[in-house]
């Protein structure tokens, strides 16, 4: 950040005394010329339709009808008391704990494989980021081919004397979690690998090589000096990995819908079905707004508590 | 800055099609027959071949009556289904709009929005016989449709003679056991697309018309109170059913319509011998097969099988289709424009584009098809049409309906819990 001091002094005109008001007032009209667009569209499509929700929220509403049945919170109520939304939220809870708990160390583990000099470097990062930029749609649908009955997986499974453990990877409604949570891996691990490659390039190389000449092997130069200073990317990532797997949706609508029988159903399918399906619209918004407290709570709490350290001094005092 | 160019220029967008949308007729009924009068006619069809037939329909009517002009308006089908329900609080609704019977036309019928037509269209709704029912409210008729399909089980002809079955089943029994013969056989006897969840839909549909009668249906939908035990034995009935495993692998995963992996595309391809399905199967067959060309007569239909025991006549049909209703303030050209739609030489051209299902008695020939000609008939003789209960019924008691029924494939449900699903659906409303 650039202190006020240092541009006004460059702008300031010579004879100064009425220089320093007036660079002040023309600073605060250029300031706000700047931000006014982005304030402006920020509050009319992301704080104007979340009061909106909020207030549409406390009616029973069709979507059309005169908004006249106020019924409180009864909709909020009803929402947690629905098994089917209780269910999608469990679902998320899956998520992110196998996110974190399989995504990070492969995600760690490949970053640092690649990171390594060795030859077909490049190809192999670029082989592990292409998923990432498929859009997910494309990846949805591509899987859904790869995983029918009788597909490529099956196929394949069968070929190498596996076929006793092929299952119906969507149709089931025990596996159907797992099955989606192998895909979203796949698509996104690209973005782990490349965030923790960025934040690789940050660890400086003479820490490393002075833990050698010290006699540390490669483990406990990875464990004591890498995975420390990489502590900031991981924890970031962790943060947008929690947020993601809050709001998914479009790879689980187009691949099961939420089905079968709700088995895959997270909070924002949930929105859409009782939502827009059904043309709740009073009840959807209540359900976004428990989704959007969710997670603004964990938000709030995250950055206060892990990324406070990793920010301070960017974003958590302003200086002036 | 760049974005917020395109912002303004959404926004400006935004504010061009809400005046768009303000625009239409003035709505001063004519009280003289001959006074000019211009009809705005809202339709489902921005695509030919259907989009043109409007048009020319529009303009025959207007040489044989030139003191009334139409503003066409197509509108693609997802849109027009919330434009419509805004259109009609408004002081401008359109004076012919696209209606699909059921538990909308209910809801705008008794916010006072739509014309009672049902003097006016006497004569032509006698010629289109039982199909009418989905557009009345309380008797009354408030719109008139122009094409009416059924749901049905199409089968595979190859197939069925493979497995030594000489005849379509009529009874669940004959069913069933044409289901064993194609196992037997190492047929696939049914697909399913249980993904999309309304094909499961149709079977508890099915069944409950075929275990209830025309009174207990009608008035079931409309005070939405399934407490009458039919319904009750028809979960029974499709949970035994299921029990058979008449179903693809997987089938809880299966998409109804998209690609050879679903469950018309396993119809297509020869991979299963039967499809419940609504009458828009054979052009959705055709362009699933591996040459992109029709089965013809290597596809039959059949109507649901009758139940040992059930209220419902054998000759009810299930299904749904595509009508018109005219605004309460439209003049009263609107309502015998819909008599034009449903003439008889008109209706014959709207069979020939193979894009629906004409009603007036007369217009059959039309249909060239082989299965979709049996389907016809059928539905010509139909004692009585229920319409799907999804569109019957109010759009959240519905889809909480499908649902239910959904789960029970996936062996999640009970037929009580089917019924419970629906009554907490209406008490939440």
């Amino acid at each position: 950040m650039t202190s006020p001091s240092t541009t006004s002094t460059a702008s300031r005109p010579v004879s100064g005394r009425r220089g320093r008001p007036r660079s002040s007032v023309r600073k605060r009209v250029e300031i706000g010329l700047f931000l006014a667009p982005a304030i402006l569209l920020y509050l009319g499509f992301v704080v104007v339709p979340m009061l909106m929700a909020v207030f549409y929220s406390g009616f029973k509403w069709n979507g059309l009808e005169p908004l006249n049945n106020f019924v409180g919170l009864d909709n909020y109520q009803r929402a947690l008391s629905d098994p089917v939304f209780r269910g999608a939220i469990w679902h998320n809870l899956v998520f992110i704990l196998l996110s974190l708990v399989i995504q990070l160390p492969i995600g760690l583990g490949l970053a640092l494989l690649v990171n390594r000099k060795m030859r077909g470097r490049s190809a192999l990062r670029m082989i592990l980021f292409a998923p990432y930029v498929l859009s997910e749609v494309v990846t949805a649908v591509a899987w859904l081919l790869i995983l029918q009955p009788d597909g490529p997986v099956d196929v394949l499974m069968q070929k190498v004397g596996l076929g006793h453990y092929v299952q119906l990877w969507l149709a089931d409604g025990n596996l159907v979690l797992y099955t989606l949570f192998v895909v979203i891996t796949w698509k996104y691990i690209g973005f782990a690998i490349i965030l923790f490659l960025a934040g690789l390039q940050g660890v400086p190389r003479e820490l490393s090589e002075a833990a050698s000449i010290d006699g540390a092997g490669p483990w406990q130069v990875t464990r004591h000096i890498t995975l420390p200073l990489l502590g900031p990317t991981i924890r970031i990532w962790v943060f947008l990995s929690i947020i993601g797997s809050l709001q998914l949706f479009d790879l689980i609508w187009i691949m099961t819908l939420g089905g079968p029988a709700n088995a895959s159903n997270t909070m924002v399918t949930y929105i859409v079905q009782r939502g827009f399906q059904r043309s709740q619209f009073g009840y959807g918004s209540a359900v976004a707004v428990i989704l959007f407290v969710i997670s603004f709570a964990f938000a709030l709490v995250y950055q206060r508590f892990v990324l406070r350290r990793d920010t301070e001094g960017a974003t958590t005092r302003m200086v002036g | 800055m760049r974005n917020v160019y395109k912002c303004g220029a959404a926004l400006i967008g935004a504010a061009l099609l809400l005046t768009a949308c303000g625009g239409g007729s003035d709505d001063t009924a004519a009280a003289d027959p001959n006074a000019k009068v211009e009809l705005t006619w809202w339709h489902n069809a921005p695509d030919d071949p259907l989009k043109s037939y409007w048009q020319t329909l529009a303009d025959e009517y207007t040489a044989k009556h030139p003191n009334v002009t139409f503003k066409v308006e197509p509108i693609q089908n997802e849109q027009i289904q919330t434009k419509i329900t805004v259109a009609l609080q408004s002081n401008n609704p359109p004076d012919i709009f696209q209606q699909w019977g059921g538990g909308d036309l209910a809801t705008q019928v008794e916010s006072g929005k739509v014309q009672d037509v049902t003097a006016a269209t006497k004569d032509a709704v006698a010629a289109i016989g039982g199909s009418a029912a989905g557009w009345q409210v309380d008797g009354k008729q408030y719109g008139i449709p122009f094409s009416v399909g059924l749901v049905g089980f199409w089968y595979r002809t190859d197939l069925f003679k493979q497995a030594g079955i000489d005849a379509a089943p009529t009874t669940i029994e004959e069913l069933n056991a044409a289901v064993t013969k194609l196992k037997a056989a190492k047929i696939q006897p049914i697909s399913v697309g249980s993904k999309d969840k309304w094909p499961d839909a149709f079977y508890w549909g099915q069944f409950a018309t075929r275990e209830c009668g025309q009174s207990v249906l009608q008035k079931a939908t409309k005070d939405i109170d399934f407490s009458d035990p039919c319904f009750l034995k028809a979960g029974q009935d499709l949970q035994t059913f299921l029990a058979t495993q008449p179903f693809q692998n997987g089938f809880l995963g299966t998409p109804a319509q998209t690609g050879a992996g679903s469950a018309s595309g396993l119809l297509a391809n020869g991979k299963a011998a039967m499809e419940l399905q609504g009458h828009w199967e054979t052009g959705v067959v055709g362009g699933l097969t591996a040459d992109k060309k029709q089965l013809g007569d290597k596809l039959g239909w059949f109507p649901f099988p009758t139940v040992p025991g059930g209220a419902g006549a054998p000759d009810a049909g299930f299904g749904g289709g595509d009508g018109f209703s005219c605004s309460v303030k439209a003049p009263p050209a609107c309502a015998d424009f819909l008599n034009f739609v449903l003439d008889v030489e008109n209706q014959k051209k709207f069979g020939a584009l193979n894009v629906g299902l004409p009603l007036t008695k007369g217009s059959e020939t039309s249909v060239a098809d082989p299965s979709l000609k049996t389907l016809l008939d059928f539905r010509n003789s139909a004692s009585f049409v229920q319409l799907y209960f999804d569109k019957a019924l109010p759009t959240s008691v519905g889809q909480a309906l499908n649902d239910e029924i959904a789960n029970m494939f996936a062996g999640k449900s009970t037929p009580e819990k089917i019924l419970k699903a629906v009554s907490d659906a209406a008490a939440n409303q």
